[in-house]
């Protein structure tokens, strides 16, 4: 906890918090606002608890149908590597990058995520 | 070391066979290491006698001949035409010619057959009528006597005979095929092959006489001879050709003392050696297993099988030379134009044999699929009139390839528009993916260039990549393709189960497991690092639950639905649920959800169709109504579905499940309450079916309808379930499909009534749940049904698995804990959290844009 804190403070300017952990749906995906350095974005956030990483946030902007539908999609893994399958044309999307499985040529943003107590954190950086 | 003397071999026969030993040995460099001296007994060089006939349609001995001239020549090989061998000196290893005697070291007799003439009396050797068919002098002999003539009559409705009938036809003489069996070619065709066949026949102007014997040949009286036939009927004919078998030409041998068959043959080994060791025989004059082989092509694998041992002197063990192993007497041609194929045990002979049959009288097309009787392997077939499907099934025989499931579909034709067959019966052009365009044939391109599976298929392709709706054909091209191609389909639903959707139905049954982390983690495959080679050991105790994924989750998610009916919105199961049954409504193409409440039999209410108006209207949703007798209300945000659904409810509505792989909606005709027409009350009973299957949960959705009277106006038999009502009461229709494939549903029962119309629909709806593939909708589930729809009634009417009492508990079940998805989650905060767009902000997301057409709202 101790380390937490201290990095809390040494990285104040990145780390933002989002939303709150009962705001999350086990093994699934919620959608956030968030204000990056670009503008406001649309993020993606899934929670897979038990996982080595449980935190992910990728575009919510499905690039393939153009609508905003990502966090909405079936969180599995291909190979043991966690994606999320997009509701509408159902491509896969590497939660830890957000690589499109189906199509090099596509990738997600991504953004680390972390618990801070009851609050989820997102960094901006 | 020194080059050893050449050998001395001499071949006797210059046919089709014995030219193809001379090519073989050429083949092997094997004519360095002999002499060879051939003797042909005709003065033709070796010809095509497969082809004989055309030699009265254009083809000229040149045209007919076998190889280059200079053949024979360019490889110091002596052929001696026209020089008949009269003896073999075995003692002295010597050939004996009226030129001169012959040294050899090996001999081979290539000396093929003669026709068979029955004894007839007035056709007895030297009569001018007994004319053969069988060299290019036979066919000078016949063209000769075909001078003058009006009529010829052939004796043998074999395939020779069929043969010699056309080279009639070819001379413009009236032909005549006369056979003593009761049909044409009866070693190769069935009793149905042989009548189609000889309808065409007869279409093309040929006389057929069956079941002829001629007893006698004399001089007639309106043609030169007059056949007269063992029940006292005769036919006058101005000349006779006989084709009534072969024989083989087994005199030289016989002479020599060399073993001869009880009825024939030169018996030989599998290297096509006789008793003596020193001489071979092939073609039609040797007896291989007591058996001659009448066909060219066994004939030319014994020449193949006779080189490999006569040069195996010259070379070296490896690879060990061919052996006869006998032949496939498989036959594929065209006679008078018609064709005609045989494949096999053509008969069904074979112990247990299970025999398929198409027959088009109008056509005269007839095909016969004879199969193993395990029902796995093709061993026969018969064809007529059509030889398209010969190569696939000659296939399937020869190399043992696995059956479709519906082995009828192999025979039965593909009709354009309705392509009901299973997809082997697709043509190469059929467009599998119309959002990608692409066919079968490219598929096919896709495997053969090295893709093989389905995920390797779609991505080279892009097949099922756009809306999805011909994901399960193409699993099933991709499947029976690389069948087809030997490669051993993998039936694990995903990498997650090496089990079916029905070996996993059957663990959450017999389990009792009620949970997909709890499968899973019983059950699942282990996942593979996805690094490093998978031989390597995992490391530690680290490697993470394996998730599953989007298919293995909506598919576990459907069976424990089927069978516990659980809430799917329970935090259990929400995270397994497609968007759409998380959300209780369907996504889209901009993200936005569209509202289906559930309209039983589409009888509505005028209060009730202003309640849909007032809530479309109030939150601005385009309406349209549906295929299925209900309203669609499109253009929902997320966070406006439990606001529209409290006012649906509160109004009498309940969810309408067109978000699920489940009971959609049972449609019907007025029936007898208004229609002129109508004989039973089909609302009442679309409104009694829709309320007691809405909610359950099965592989693929569900639709109904239920007509009042023959009319059909429901169009009850393009669905999954078809009701229409009779008289007495009701017929059921069984897995009709409209859609990308339409299918007729099958009467399945008549004149039910209504107790045992629902006791039917009950055990049907939940057979289909229990064995169906994932996604597979009742038509196709039918379709790769073994034993089809017999099998089908046996177990859901006569109940011959013992399963019926169990599969309406089941049902009973569904329908007693049924309750209404959309009620549950708005009673329930916590399901509720979940239709916020944004779990931080509740504004509406900005990019949904609308714009107006028609006076209603779309997507921008």
């Amino acid at each position: 906890m101790t380390a937490a804190t201290a990095q809390d403070q040494t990285m104040t300017q990145t780390w933002q918090p989002l939303c709150t952990k009962a705001d999350l749906v086990a093994h699934s995906g919620v959608a956030a606002w968030t204000e990056t350095p670009e503008g406001p974005v649309q993020v993606a956030v899934f929670y897979l608890p038990g996982q080595a990483t449980e935190l992910f946030a990728v575009d919510h902007h499905d690039p393939f149908s153009d609508a905003n539908v990502i966090a909405r999609g079936i969180v599995g893994d291909i190979q043991g590597e966690p994606v999320v399958a997009s509701p509408i044309y159902k491509q896969h999307f590497r939660l830890k990058d957000g690589q499109c499985v189906e199509d090099e040529a596509v990738r997600l943003r991504c953004w680390p995520l972390r618990f801070d107590g009851e609050r989820v954190l997102i960094d901006l950086g | 070391m020194t080059t050893p003397t050449p050998q001395d071999l001499i071949i006797i026969g210059n046919g089709m066979v014995g030219h193809h030993l001379v090519e073989q040995l050429v083949e092997r460099g094997s004519v360095d290491h002999f002499r060879i001296t051939v003797f042909g007994e005709e003065r033709h060089p070796a010809y095509d006698r497969v082809h004989l006939s055309e030699y009265f349609s254009g083809r000229d001995a040149a045209d007919l001949a076998l190889g280059e001239a200079d053949f024979y020549a360019t490889h110091d090989i002596t052929l001696r035409l026209g020089e008949a061998v009269s003896r073999i000196d075995r003692e002295n290893r010597e050939v004996v010619t009226d030129q001169g005697r012959y040294r050899y070291d090996s001999l081979v007799l290539a000396t093929g057959s003669y026709p068979f003439v029955p004894p007839i009396p007035g056709a007895e050797t030297g009569q001018p009528n007994r004319l053969v068919y069988r060299t290019l002098d036979d066919l000078d002999t016949i063209r000769a006597a075909a001078t003058d003539a009006r009529r010829g009559v052939v004796v043998g409705g074999g395939l020779l005979g069929l043969e010699a009938a056309n080279a009639l036809k070819s001379l413009e003489l009236e032909a005549h095929v006369v056979e003593f069996a009761p049909r044409l070619m009866p070693v190769q065709l069935d009793d149905q092959g042989g009548t189609a066949l000889r309808e065409k026949i007869e279409e093309l102007g040929v006389g057929v006489h069956l079941n002829r014997a001629t007893t006698e040949i004399t001089a007639g009286d309106d043609y030169r001879y007059r056949m007269t036939f063992q029940d006292g009927e005769y036919l006058e004919t101005d000349l006779i050709v006989f084709s009534a078998g072969i024989r083989p030409q087994d005199t030289l041998a016989r002479e020599c003392r060399l073993e001869i068959g009880e009825r024939g043959g030169i018996v030989i080994d599998d290297e096509c050696r006789t008793s003596d060791p020193e001489i071979f025989a092939i073609g039609e004059c040797a007896l291989w297993d007591n058996r001659i082989f009448g066909l060219v092509a066994p004939g030319y694998t014994m020449a193949r099988c006779a080189a490999d041992a006569l040069s195996g002197p010259f070379r070296g063990p490896e690879p060990a030379g061919e052996r006869f192993a006998g032949a496939d007497m498989s036959t594929k041609l065209k006679l008078l134009g018609v064709d005609v194929g045989s494949i096999g045990d053509a008969h069904g002979t074979t112990d247990g044999a299970i025999s398929y049959r198409y027959s088009d009288e109008a056509t005269c097309v007839y095909r016969r699929l004879v199969v193993s009787g395990d029902g796995k392997r093709v061993i026969g077939a018969v064809l007529v009139g059509d030889n398209a499907s010969y190569d696939t099934l000659l296939q399937y025989a020869q190399n043992g390839i696995a059956l479709p499931a519906d082995p009828a579909s192999l025979i039965l034709p593909s009709v354009e528009g309705a392509p009901t067959l299973g997809a082997d019966a697709l043509p190469e052009g059929a467009t599998i993916c119309s959002c990608h365009n692409v066919t079968k044939g490219k598929i096919c391109e896709t495997i053969d260039a090295g893709a093989c599976d389905l995920g390797a298929i779609k991505s080279e392709t892009k097949a099922s990549t756009g809306c999805g709706g011909c994901t399960a054909l193409l699993k099933s091209v991709v499947d029976h393709e690389l069948e087809a191609r030997g490669v051993e389909v993998d039936h694990s639903i995903c990498e997650h189960f090496t089990h079916t959707r029905q070996e996993l139905y059957s663990i959450v049954r017999v389990e009792g497991i009620k949970t997909f982390s709890e499968l899973i983690e019983k059950h699942g495959a282990s996942s593979t690092p996805s690094l490093g080679s998978s031989s390597a050991p995992k490391l530690g105790s680290s490697s993470a639950p394996i998730l599953g994924c989007d298919i293995c989750k909506p598919a576990v998610a459907s069976i424990l639905a089927s069978c516990f009916n659980e809430p799917i919105t329970d935090a259990a199961h929400v995270p397994l649920q497609d968007t759409n049954d998380t959300f209780m409504a369907n996504m889209q193409k901009n993200g936005t959800y569209s509202v289906v409440p559930r309209i039983p039999g589409g009888e509505i209410t005028p209060s009730k169709l202003r309640v849909l108006g007032e809530v479309g209207e109030k939150y601005g949703l385009y309406t349209k109504i549906t295929g299925g007798q209900r309203v669609d209300l499109f253009g929902a945000r997320l966070e406006q579905l439990p606001d529209i659904w409290s006012e649906l409810i509160a109004e009498g509505f309940e969810t309408g499940h067109a978000y699920g792989k489940s009971l959609r909606t049972v449609k019907s005709c007025v029936g007898s309450t208004w229609c002129r027409y109508g004989v039973q009350d089909s609302v009442g009973m679309a409104i009694y079916l829709e309320n007691r299957y809405k909610g359950l949960r099965s592989p693929h959705k569900i639709k109904f309808a239920v007509s009042g009277c023959t009319r059909e106006c429901a169009e009850a038999q393009s669905k999954d379930v078809g009701v229409i009502a009779t008289e007495n009461g009701w017929n059921l229709y069984v897995c009709g499909n409209g859609g990308m494939r339409p299918r007729h549903g099958e009467l399945f029962a008549t004149d039910l009534d209504d107790e045992a119309l629902i006791r039917t629909i009950d055990r049907f709806l939940m057979f289909y749940v229990r064995t169906a593939d994932r996604l597979q909708r009742t038509s196709v589930w039918r379709e790769n049904l073994e034993g089809g729809l017999d099998y089908l009634k046996d177990v859901v009417i006569d109940d011959s698995l013992g399963l019926g009492e169990e599969l309406e508990s089941q049902m009973r079940h569904v329908i007693g804990s049924y309750e209404c998805e959309w009620a549950n989650a708005l009673d329930d905060p916590e399901k509720l959290k979940r239709f916020r767009s944004f779990v931080n902000d509740s504004r509406p997301d900005p990019d949904i844009i609308v714009t107006e057409e028609r006076g209603q709202l779309r997507p921008a």
